[in-house]
């Protein structure tokens, strides 16, 4: 069963500042919005795709292997193989746009000021963008050829 | 059974801020929140206000938070609830008057999916016809009597005032799957815009607090995959 919070919104006793868009919805139907659509639909078949991928890593890299055993030269095997990359490339892909898609709802759920939610969205896609692109970087162009770095 | 009763109270015209005011009274444990409430306003204090109307569950005039809970007042038994009741008027409303609420936000929502039928063809001669399978499709949500308690504890309508909310899905799809309307893109265009069907978080409370048992989240879910089928 749904357990409510005990927060009561601080908006709840003011008196209402403009009126809503639901008074403006006229007979003219809007063109329906197919990004927000499509973004549960996404979350949705990441989430399963997520479930398959992230209990496979955490099998591959955590019980299977532990962090002890994983060096340069795990690492070097392990992308040497074209299927472990894609398999990485996935995971990064559909963890990070997951996650940033769960970020996005937030912010829409609790920023209403318009300039606020631009700013948030801005600084979420920046950085979400950044942190896929370098990602991607490292596993696409990551050469296992190279020799294993020397002991220490 | 002695209970007491804590219930927020809020006058506008002295109050700044809703404050809790706690009441020791005697109860039946068949006796209903209403009847505890009525107790409070005939005998104890007489400025406590509440919404109620037919006091038998259907009109919906009575939806209040219970120890956390949306529920009707002339649905829930004194014995079942306990000792110790809680009772705010709904989360996501503004507050007029102690536990009643300024429902016309919610009620302008409900306007806006036209919860009316659609139609574009001449009226027949008879009814317009419709199959006992084609009625059992959208059978749930014509138990809507628009009391508010889903809305009411539904945590994205709490921190979004512009959130359509709960209600208001559950009455566009009681005209959406109905064989005889013919105003489904319409109402789809609405709860399709950015506040609409898909700020909807699936947090199961409107399926909780319903007092006419309405599976909300079910409703909601069915409106996106026919949004997502459809296109």
């Amino acid at each position: 069963m749904a357990i409510q919070t005990p927060e009561r919104p601080k908006t709840a006793l003011k008196e209402p500042t403009k009126r809503s868009r639901w008074t403006r919805t006229g007979a003219r139907p809007r063109p329906t919005n197919a990004f927000e659509l499509y973004s549960w639909y996404f979350f949705r078949v990441s989430g399963i795709l997520l479930l398959v991928f992230a209990l496979t890593h955490l099998v591959v890299m955590h019980l299977i292997n532990n962090v002890e055993v994983i060096n340069y030269d795990f690492v070097r095997q392990r992308w040497a193989s074209p299927l472990w990359r894609t398999f990485d490339l996935l995971l990064l892909f559909l963890a990070l746009t997951h996650g940033m898609n769960g970020v996005r709802t937030l912010i829409y759920d609790y920023v209403q000021s318009k300039g606020w939610r631009v700013f948030n969205i801005s600084v979420l896609y920046i950085v979400g963008i950044f942190f896929l692109l370098i990602g991607a970087q490292v596993i696409i162009t990551f050469n296992p050829n190279l020799p294993s770095l020397p002991a220490k | 059974m002695q209970v007491t009763l804590k219930i927020l109270r809020f006058d506008p015209e002295k109050d700044k801020k809703a404050h809790f005011k706690s009441y020791e009274i005697e109860a039946d444990p068949l006796d209903r929140i209403l009847d505890a409430l009525n107790t409070v306003k005939w005998y104890k204090d007489g400025t406590l206000t509440f919404r109620r109307s037919c006091a038998h569950g259907v009109c919906g005039s009575d939806a209040m938070r219970i120890n956390g809970r949306n529920r009707l007042a002339c649905k829930e038994l004194v014995g079942d609830i306990g000792k110790k009741i809680t009772i705010e008027p709904m989360l996501g409303f503004r507050i007029l008057k102690d536990l009643v609420v300024d429902m016309e936000p919610f009620f302008e929502k409900y306007r806006s999916i036209k919860p009316y039928l659609i139609n574009y063809e001449d009226p027949p001669a008879t009814e317009r016809f419709q199959s006992a399978e084609d009625r059992e499709i959208f059978d749930e949500t014509t138990k809507c009597i628009l009391c508010g308690a889903c809305s009411g504890s539904c945590p994205p309508f709490w921190s979004n005032s512009e959130f359509i909310g709960p209600a208001a899905i559950v009455n566009a799809h009681r005209f959406i799957f109905d064989s005889r309307d013919q105003g489904s893109d319409e109402r789809i265009a609405v709860l399709s815009q950015s506040e609409g069907v898909f700020r909807c978080r699936t947090v199961y409370n409107c399926t909780d607090a319903c007092p006419r048992e309405i599976p909300v989240t079910k409703a909601i879910e069915q409106i996106k995959r026919v949004m997502l089928y459809n296109r």
